[in-house]
C-alpha cells in the first residue's frame, strides 16, 4: 500500500513545490488525452523541467511501486497517455528546449516537450524541415510524437516518425539513464531506438530526441482533383502508383468530409463532387513538373471532373488546411463521432469503401471518409447522435467492424493513432498468442515490474517470468489500489 | 541435416551439424530440437556475412537457410514483396525488375541473401535514397531459441500496431533468433541514370564539396567516395536517378555546385538517349550499357579483398575527413597500406588495411579506434583474419545501452544458444 501524502512528499523533494499537482480539482484536466472517451484522474501529476527530475520521479516511482504514464500535449487519439488512477502522470510539456541544430548532419536534438512544428519553425530559415507533420503538429509533442511513432500526410514518401528519428536519452523505468543511437549511423548493438519508436510509452521515457532534418525540395507542385465517387478517386490513386511516381502525398476526402471541411474553414470544394483527391508532388524542378504533368493527366484519365492546381503557397496551404482540420470540422455536421485508424493494402481501397457503405447503411448510421491514400490509411469518422437511445452503441460497433474489414483485407487495426487503450481488445485479431508473448519479452527485457505505462497496448498484460500460456491479472491491474493511494 | 565439414566453420568454430529447413514450421522444430539439446546455433543465409562480429564462443549447429527460397507474394500494386529468408537479393531484385520496381538495398555482396541482409543491417551506396534496411522492412516472422513462431508489422508500410520487432532483428546478427520471412517496401525502379564524377585532392576537399551537396535542393541516389590510398586523390561520384530530363539536369548542377565549393572539372556521364538507363547495381536488372549506368554499378564496391582487414568507420558526413585523415595516419604509423571508400552522403568511412601481421591489425584497430573515440565515431570490424579478431573486440564500446541490451538478449534467448558471443559487449 503506497502512502499518498508520503509519494507528494517525496515528488515535492525531487520537483519542488511547483512541480507536483496533487489537488483533485487541478488533476481532473490531465483525466484524459484527445479520446475523450476514456477517462482517469490520476493520483498525482508531475512536471519535470530537467532529465534529471524525470528519473527523480522515476526513481520514486519505482521505489514506491508506483506505477506512471507519460504524456505530452494530450493530443493523442487511442488514449495512449491515459493516466493510471494510482499512479502518478509525468507531464513532460515542460521540458521544450531545442538543444542542437547541426546543419552539416542534417541533426537536431530536441526535449520531448518540444510542439513538432516548432522544429520546422526553427530550422525553416535555412532551408531545412521536419518531415513527419500529423494534423495536430501545430500543437503535439515530439515526445508524444515518438511514443506513438506518429505518421502524417507525407509520410508516404518520407517515412514515419521512426525513420526520422536516430537518437534517444531515455530514463527507464527504474529511473537508469541509458543512451541509444545519436547522430552517427548504423550505432553497434541493438536498434533500440527502432524499438522504443512505437512503444506507445511502455518502455520509458524520452527526455532527448535527435531528429533527421531534411532539406527543402527545390518544387512542390499540388493539386486537388474532384471525382464522382472515393472509388473512382482511388483507381487515380493506383494509376499513379503504377506509373512509378511516388508523390509527397495522396489524400482523400469524401462528400461528407469534404461538407465538414467546408463549413468549417471555405476551401470551395467542387459542387456536387463525391470525393476529392489531393496529390503533392515534391522534388527536383525539372522531375517535379514532369511527373505532376503526368498525375494531371492520369487523373483526367480515371475521369476527374475538375481539376485545381495550387497557384501559390497560400493556396496549398489551404487545401491543406481542410484536409487537416476535416476532424475537428466534423463536429459541425454531427454532436458526436469516433474517428478510426484502419489500414489496408490500397489496393483494397474500393472493397474497404463499399464495405464501410454497406456497413453504415445497414445500421442507419453516416460514415465520413478521410484517407492517406496512398498508404491506405483510412480515416472512417462514424457519426452519431449520443443523446439518441442505441446510437452510440451502434456506433462503436460499427467502428469496431471496420477494422475487422480492413484485418480481413490483410491490414492493420492502426496505422499511426496507436493502440493505446482504445484497441489493445483487438491485438489478438492482428496478432496471434505468441506474437503477443514475444513482444511481451521486450517490455520485460526494458519494464519487469510492469509500471510504464501499464494497461495499454497489450490485452492481457503478463508478469514478466511467467511461462507462455498461463496468463493472470497483473497487481497494477487489480481494482483497490486505487483508493489505497 | 548433414555433417559439417572444414568449410561450415564459422571463425574458427567447427560446427557438428548443418541443418536446412524448408519452412518455417521445420525452423522451428530444428530450434526446438536444438534447444532441447542445448546445442548453439549460428545461422547462415548466404555466408557473406559470417565473418562480421566477434568469433562465436562455441558452435554446434548451422542453421542454413537455403531452402528457405521463395519469394512468396509480390503485390507489385502496393508496393511490397513478402519473401522467405533465404532469397538471394539479387534473385528478388530479378523477380521485381519486369513490375518495374526494386527494393531499395544495394550491399556490394552478391552472395547476400535477403534475410542475412537483415540480420547483419547490410547496405550499399544508395542507403542515401532508400534509408536501411530499418527503413525497408515492414514485417517480419522470425523463430526463437526455443521455437516459438512470431510475426511483427505486416503488409502495409503504415502499420504501428505492437512493438516492431523487424527494426529489433534487424542487425541483431542471428543472436535474438532465426529470421524466416521478410516484408518489405519497394520502390519504382528508375527510369533514367546519370552521374557526375570529380576528383578530390584531400579529404578537407571532398568534405567541402559533400556539404555542398547536401546543402542543396538535389536529390542524389548516392554520393560515393573512393580513395585508393593516403596520398590520393580521390574520386567522389554522384549519382542520381530518376527520369531523363530531370537526372541530366541534375548532373549537369551537380558539375557547376562541385566547382564553386573549390572541386572544379567535374566529369557528367550521361547515359544518351532516353530510356538507356537501367537498375544495374540493384540486382538483377539488364546492364543497359550506358556509361552512367556503368559508373553507376560499379559504385560501392568493398575496399579489401578476403583475408585482408576491412574496417567501417560511421561518423555521419560532417566527420568524415577527419576519420579519413586518422585512418591513413594510424595505418602510416603501423607501416601498412589502406584503401578506403565512403558513403560520403551518409558518412560511412570503409577502409581496407593490408601489409603487416596480426599483433599489427590489431593495434591498428585499437589504435584508430583511440583516435576516433573523442568524435563519436564508432569503428567497427568488418572483416579480419581470425588471429586479428582475437587480438580486438569486432564492435568497440557501445555505451550506457549495453545492460538493455544483454536484458534484451536475456528475454529472447535466455539459454545463450543463437550465435553466442558473436555481438557487442559478448553477447
Amino acid at each position: 500500500m503506497v502512502d499518498r501524502q508520503r509519494l507528494i512528499e517525496r515528488m515535492r523533494a525531487v520537483l519542488g513545490p511547483g512541480g507536483v499537482i496533487a489537488e483533485r480539482n487541478q488533476l481532473r484536466t490531465y483525466e484524459c488525452d484527445g479520446l475523450a472517451a476514456f477517462r482517469v484522474v490520476p493520483a498525482l501529476v508531475v512536471l519535470p523541467e530537467t532529465t534529471e527530475q524525470v528519473q527523480g520521479a522515476v526513481r520514486v516511482c519505482h521505489e514506491e511501486g508506483v506505477p506512471f504514464v507519460a504524456r505530452g500535449s494530450g493530443t493523442g487519439l487511442s488514449g495512449g497517455a491515459l493516466p493510471v488512477s494510482d499512479g502518478v502522470l509525468i507531464v513532460l510539456s515542460r521540458m521544450r528546449r531545442i538543444l542542437e541544430i547541426d546543419y552539416d548532419d542534417q541533426r537536431a536534438v530536441v526535449e520531448p516537450g518540444v510542439i513538432n512544428l516548432w522544429v520546422t519553425k526553427e530550422v525553416a530559415p535555412r532551408g531545412y524541415y521536419y518531415a513527419p507533420d500529423p494534423s495536430s503538429q501545430l500543437i503535439c509533442s515530439i515526445g508524444g510524437n515518438v511514443a506513438e511513432n506518429s505518421g502524417g500526410a507525407h509520410c508516404l514518401k518520407y517515412g514515419f516518425t521512426t525513420n526520422h528519428v536516430t537518437g534517444l536519452e531515455i530514463v527507464l523505468p527504474d529511473g537508469d539513464l541509458v543512451h541509444l543511437g545519436g547522430k552517427a549511423p548504423d550505432p553497434p548493438g541493438y536498434d533500440l531506438v527502432g524499438a522504443f519508436v512505437g512503444s506507445e510509452g511502455t518502455l520509458g521515457i524520452a527526455t532527448k530526441v535527435t531528429l533527421r532534418l531534411l532539406r527543402k525540395p527545390e518544387a512542390v507542385r499540388t493539386l486537388m482533383a474532384a471525382f464522382e465517387s472515393a472509388d473512382a478517386a482511388g483507381d487515380a490513386v493506383s494509376k499513379i502508383i503504377a506509373a512509378g511516381i511516388v508523390p509527397a502525398a495522396v489524400e482523400i476526402m469524401d462528400a461528407l468530409a469534404m461538407e465538414a471541411a467546408e463549413a468549417a474553414v471555405h476551401v470551395h470544394y467542387p459542387e456536387g463532387a463525391g470525393a476529392v483527391l489531393i496529390v503533392e508532388l515534391d522534388g527536383p524542378e525539372a522531375e517535379c513538373t514532369h511527373q505532376f504533368e503526368e498525375v494531371e493527366r492520369l487523373c483526367q484519365e480515371a475521369g476527374s471532373t475538375t481539376i485545381q492546381i495550387a497557384e501559390d503557397d497560400d493556396q496549398r496551404a489551404l487545401f491543406w488546411k481542410g484536409r487537416k482540420s476535416a476532424f475537428a470540422a466534423v463536429g459541425r455536421i454531427s454532436p458526436d463521432y469516433y474517428v478510426q485508424d484502419g489500414v489496408i493494402p490500397r489496393t483494397a481501397l474500393g472493397a474497404v469503401l463499399r464495405e464501410i457503405a454497406d456497413m453504415a447503411e445497414e445500421r442507419g448510421l453516416r460514415v465520413a471518409n478521410v484517407f492517406h491514400a496512398g498508404d491506405g490509411n483510412l480515416h472512417p469518422l462514424v457519426l452519431y447522435d449520443g443523446d439518441v437511445e442505441g446510437e452510440e452503441e451502434r456506433a462503436e460497433e460499427l467502428a469496431a467492424k471496420i477494422l475487422f474489414a480492413c484485418l480481413a483485407l490483410g491490414g492493420s487495426i492502426t496505422g499511426e493513432h496507436g493502440v493505446g487503450a482504445d484497441k489493445k481488445k483487438y491485438m489478438p485479431k492482428q496478432f496471434t498468442a505468441d506474437d503477443l508473448d514475444v513482444m511481451q519479452l521486450l517490455r520485460c527485457a526494458f519494464d519487469p515490474d510492469g509500471r510504464c505505462n501499464p494497461g495499454k497496448v497489450f490485452p492481457t498484460p503478463r508478469l514478466c517470468g511467467e511461462t507462455p500460456g498461463k496468463r493472470h491479472v497483473h497487481p497494477a491491474e487489480q481494482p483497490g489500489l486505487v483508493e489505497a493511494v | 541435416m548433414r555433417e559439417a565439414g572444414p568449410t561450415d566453420a564459422v571463425d574458427g568454430a567447427q560446427p557438428r551439424a548443418v541443418v536446412s529447413p524448408s519452412s518455417t514450421t521445420e525452423t522451428a522444430e530444428v530450434l526446438r530440437a536444438a534447444y532441447e539439446g542445448g546445442f548453439r546455433t549460428v545461422v547462415r543465409g548466404g555466408g557473406s556475412k559470417l565473418g562480421l562480429g566477434n568469433p562465436p564462443a562455441g558452435v554446434d549447429l548451422v542453421l542454413s537457410t537455403e531452402r528457405l527460397g521463395r519469394v512468396l507474394e509480390h503485390a507489385a500494386g502496393d508496393l511490397v514483396v513478402r519473401v522467405e529468408a533465404g532469397v538471394r537479393l539479387a534473385d528478388l531484385q530479378a523477380a521485381l525488375a519486369p513490375a518495374g520496381q526494386l527494393l531499395g538495398l544495394d550491399p556490394p555482396e552478391a552472395r547476400a541473401t535477403v534475410g542475412g541482409v537483415v540480420a547483419a543491417n547490410a547496405s550499399g551506396p544508395r542507403r542515401l535514397r532508400y534509408g536501411t534496411v530499418r527503413d525497408l522492412l515492414i514485417g517480419i516472422t522470425v523463430v526463437l531459441a526455443d521455437g516459438t513462431v512470431a510475426h511483427s508489422g505486416g503488409k502495409v508500410v503504415k502499420n504501428v500496431a505492437g512493438y516492431d520487432l523487424g527494426k529489433l532483428f534487424a542487425g541483431s546478427l542471428g543472436t535474438l533468433g532465426v529470421i524466416v520471412e521478410a516484408i518489405f517496401r519497394l520502390h519504382p525502379a528508375p527510369a533514367a541514370t546519370a552521374v557526375a564524377t570529380a576528383e578530390v585532392a584531400a579529404p578537407g576537399q571532398a568534405g567541402s564539396a559533400v556539404r555542398a551537396l547536401l546543402a542543396s535542393a538535389l536529390v542524389p541516389s548516392a554520393i560515393e567516395l573512393d580513395w585508393p590510398g593516403p596520398d590520393g586523390p580521390g574520386t567522389l561520384t554522384v549519382l542520381f536517378e530518376g527520369i531523363g530530363p530531370g537526372v541530366d539536369a541534375q548532373a549537369a548542377n551537380t558539375a557547376r555546385l562541385l566547382a564553386d565549393a573549390g572541386t572544379p572539372g567535374a566529369r557528367v556521364l550521361l547515359d544518351g538517349e532516353p530510356g538507356q538507363g537501367g537498375e544495374a547495381g540493384l540486382g538483377g536488372g539488364a546492364d543497359r550499357g550506358g556509361e552512367a549506368t556503368r559508373a553507376a554499378a560499379a559504385l560501392g564496391a568493398l575496399p579489401w579483398e578476403a583475408g585482408q582487414l576491412g574496417v567501417k568507420v560511421a561518423t555521419g558526413p560532417s566527420g568524415l575527413p577527419g576519420a579519413l585523415a586518422t585512418v591513413w595516419e594510424v595505418a602510416a604509423a603501423h607501416g601498412l597500406a589502406a584503401r578506403a571508400t565512403a558513403h560520403a552522403g551518409t558518412g560511412v568511412l570503409r577502409a581496407g588495411l593490408d601489409g603487416g601481421d596480426a599483433t599489427t591489425l590489431a593495434a591498428f584497430v585499437n589504435g584508430a579506434r583511440e583516435r576516433l573515440a573523442p568524435a563519436q565515431a564508432g569503428l567497427v570490424v568488418a572483416e579480419a583474419p581470425l588471429e586479428v579478431k582475437q587480438g580486438v573486440d569486432a564492435w568497440g564500446p557501445v555505451g550506457d545501452a549495453l545492460p538493455l541490451m544483454r536484458k534484451v538478449k536475456q528475454r529472447f534467448d535466455p539459454s545463450g544458444l543463437l550465435s553466442p558471443g558473436r555481438f557487442v559487449g559478448g553477447i
